[in-house]
């Protein structure tokens, strides 16, 4: 599948295209198909992103899961401070990555 | 043709389209002439005497040897206008001004409010180029 | 340490509106990001992995207590807690809002600091020598020559859009602490045999995919012409150097595709012609910045004598403690490299109570040196008990300097948007590897650098060892090198040969430091001993195969 990143204009935020938003959490990514660059073009020309690609991503048992490390980096936080991460919790989140 | 959205000079402006640096040199009656990034502006040293408008292009914005040329011309004492064209955007105006172009016609009209802004904005400046601004060093010591 | 006036405070004051009002345009969308990018970057906002990541700037590294409180509580206020000092003596801050920069730069313009010309195609920071105005071998403090430069590239008009990234570094010793020749324009101030000082100018140095060491110029420019030498270099540059390949396009290339005579002949010839543009400053406007950097009043009764009953103080005395020209004092460097820890990465809390000692044992005064350490440069050596325990106390006191786990990395993979693969979680595999201080002590300075990707950030090719991660099919892959050096002695490592795994590459290095145990004579360093015997023992033990386990 085909999904969609990018960052939030004001915040900086990561953020990935939903469908119809941009959310924080890569679980909510949905495959875009054909239109990733036209949904990026509207969507940065509106200010709602800035910086957005298309990743190629999988659909695995524990969610949506882009195809390289960079990503999954992206969507995780720095492995070397994953208290930072979106679940500072969950000692498992490293091991996500890779 | 461009519209000069912003003229510092109260001569009249040169009606003449402006031709290329490589045709300049037959056409011993061309009075304007514009430089490409890639040409030396030195070229045009030894005809300044008949020289009464340089457009300096600027295909795009972060392509900065337009300054150079710009300062060039300056300090061989070229007086005539000396005008900016192309992607000339707000935040590169004073800049350029400081280099010493006298009239902009970018491509994109700016907004005026901005533009007056951002010709305003620094009120002294650290380096003497040809604009004749007393650089920061020579206020501190009396200049 | 140099002091605004009036002058330069309205500077960067009209810089925090500058950028405001930048910020305002392309929110409100009458910038694009293309027509943005160029601006932000020039003030030092970046778009990276995770967020914006705003680097300061910290001119020749130099910073007073009050600048460095600042530094803390902007990672507490708009950051996360923390800050990254940078190889080039910068600090940057990863988790950046867009909409709370300009506040950010309110906050660093009350305590004289900007972010200007941190990043984009324009003149960067300038650096220095660490251990300027402290050193023993020293001619002068290089740093009223580097805020000169200072103020010259401070938005200059000519120089804000060159073909790429320049970089500036001036020392005045022959030790060079600052990697100079590793630099767009080195700047070394000499004495001529007729005793006067002038300037010798390197250029074209630089790290990258395509790392050269800048070959000399000039080796003496006066010093009333040492701005408009600095223009002129500046000029052809802007003029010449290649527009039509980003990666072709720093001045090394130009300086080598000219060739270092033409290249010269150039500059020397524009730089007739600025001489007579009257652009330099008076050397009173040098005496005024001079002023700033004379000596603190020293305490001329300071005991030279010292306790070291204490034996891992004598430790961090042995490692981290540098002579002063002054006796009865000493440089102490603080390492930001704890064990397992991210380097160069400090907490708020740590930068105020690196501010806090400064303040107390330091003449106010700290530095950022290029190895990513931070240098109280003017301590009383009757001081050194109480501030190591100050340290010790705040997780600081790491006594590596210049050991094995001293090591530069930059961000890598896990903030870098540029970036092929981690270098952070390489450095803290290798320094648990090494942990032990002993063996770290046996293996002596080994200078160990790591970059994320072929842009170099690590320094990687000027490491004694150095790591170089890579992107092989999607997986982080570790090529190795050996025998750089960026000091006096600057070289360029040489690749091993094929990369390694993340736990390949700690073996690997490993395996590097034991031929050097075995070979060495006397008292050779790591890189003297590899440039005795050069690369094939390394290799034959790096590469060669394991014993089949049964």
């Amino acid at each position: 599948m085909k999904i969609l990143t990018g960052n939030d204009l004001k915040s900086g935020a990561v953020t990935w295209w939903d469908g119809t938003d941009w959310s924080l959490h890569v679980e909510h990514a949905v495959d875009a198909g054909e239109h990733g660059e036209a949904i990026i073009a509207r969507e940065q020309a509106l200010q709602n992103v800035t910086g957005a690609y298309v990743v190629d991503a999988e659909k695995t048992a524990t969610g949506v899961r882009p195809g390289h490390i960079k990503e999954q980096i992206r969507a995780t936080g720095p492995t070397v401070r994953l208290d930072l991460s979106l679940k500072p919790a969950d000692r498992d989140a490293g091991n996500w990555v890779i | 043709m461009v519209e000069t959205q912003f003229r510092f000079r109260d001569d009249e402006p040169v009606g003449d389209p402006a031709v290329t640096v490589d045709s300049f040199g037959d056409q011993t009656n061309a009075a304007a002439v514009r430089l490409e990034p890639g040409d030396d502006a030195r070229d045009l040293l030894p005809h300044l005497d008949r020289i009464r408008l340089v457009e300096v292009n600027f295909p795009v914005f972060g392509d900065g040897r337009g300054y150079s040329a710009a300062r060039i011309l300056r300090e061989a004492g070229y007086t005539g206008e000396l005008r900016a064209v192309g992607d000339v955007l707000i935040d590169q105006i004073a800049l350029m001004r400081r280099c010493g172009f006298d009239s902009f016609s970018p491509e994109r009209e700016l907004n005026a409010a901005d533009a007056e802004a951002a010709f305003a904005r620094y009120g002294e400046v650290y380096q003497p180029t040809v604009d004749g601004r007393s650089p920061i060093w020579a206020l501190r010591h009396g200049g | 340490m140099y002091q605004y006036d009036t002058y330069d405070q309205a500077m960067v004051d009209a810089r925090v509106a500058d950028f405001r009002d930048q910020v305002r345009r392309r929110l409100d969308g009458s910038m694009t990001e293309e027509q943005f990018r160029p601006l932000r970057l020039m003030n030092g906002l970046y778009l990276q992995l995770h967020a914006y990541m705003l680097r300061v700037a910290i001119p020749y590294g130099t910073l007073n207590s009050a600048q460095m409180h600042v530094l803390g509580d902007i990672a507490d206020k708009y950051d996360r807690g923390y800050g990254h000092f940078t190889t080039r003596q910068n600090i940057q801050y990863n988790w950046i809002k867009l909409e709370e920069t300009p506040d950010i730069l309110a906050d660093l313009a009350k305590v004289e600091m900007h972010a200007i010309q941190t990043s984009g195609n324009c003149i960067r920071n300038i650096s220095s020598d660490q251990y300027a105005g402290a050193a023993a071998d020293e001619l002068v403090d290089p740093r009223p020559y580097a805020e000169l430069l200072r103020q010259w590239s401070t938005f200059h008009p000519e120089f804000n859009f060159l073909p790429r990234k320049f970089k500036i570094a001036v020392i005045a010793s022959d030790t060079d602490r600052a990697a100079m020749r590793l630099h767009d324009i080195g700047i070394q101030i000499v004495k001529n045999a007729a005793g006067e000082l002038g300037a010798a100018f390197y250029v074209g140095g630089g790290m990258g995919r395509t790392p050269m060491i800048a070959p000399l110029v000039r080796d003496f420019v006066p010093l009333d012409q040492f701005v408009t030498y600095a223009e002129a270099a500046l000029r052809v540059y802007n003029r010449y150097g290649r527009r039509d390949n980003k990666y072709k396009a720093r001045i090394k290339i130009l300086v080598h595709e000219l060739g270092k005579d033409e290249y010269t002949r150039q500059v020397e010839e524009e730089f007739a012609h600025l001489l007579t543009q009257n652009i330099e400053p008076p050397l009173a406007e040098l005496e005024r910045i001079k002023g700033f950097f004379a000596d603190p009043a020293f305490d001329t009764a300071a005991p030279d004598a010292l306790d070291r009953s204490d034996p891992d103080f004598a430790l961090w005395l042995d490692n981290n403690v540098a002579a002063h020209k002054q006796p009865g004092y000493a440089i102490a460097t603080i390492s930001l490299k704890p064990t397992g820890g991210i380097p160069g990465d400090a907490s708020a809390d740590q930068i105020r109570l690196m501010a806090d000692l400064a303040e107390r044992y330091s003449f106010d005064e700290a530095r950022v040196t290029h190895a990513q350490n931070i240098v109280l440069a003017h301590v009383r050596k009757a001081d050194l008990y109480a501030i190591w325990q100050a340290l010790d106390a705040a997780g600081l006191a790491t006594p590596n300097l210049d050991l094995v786990t001293d090591i530069i990395a930059c961000p890598g993979l896990d903030y870098c948007s540029l970036a092929n693969a981690r270098s952070i979680p390489v450095a803290q595999k290798i320094a648990q590897r090494f942990s032990d201080l002993g063996r770290q002590r046996e293996l002596g300075e080994l200078k160990l650098k790591i970059s994320g990707c072929i842009n170099a950030c690590g320094h990687h090719h000027a490491g004694h060892i150095g790591i170089l991660g890579v992107d092989r099919k999607g997986v982080e892959n570790y090529q190795l090198l050996l025998g750089g050096s960026e000091g006096a002695d600057t070289s360029l490592g040489q690749i091993t040969g094929p990369g390694f795994d993340e736990d390949g590459i700690v073996d690997a290095v490993e395996k590097a430091t034991n031929v050097y145990l075995g070979a060495k004579q006397g008292d050779e360093r790591f890189l003297d001993t590899y440039r005795r015997i050069g690369m094939a023992p390394f290799k034959e033990a790096i590469y060669a195969k394991e014993p089949a386990h049964g």
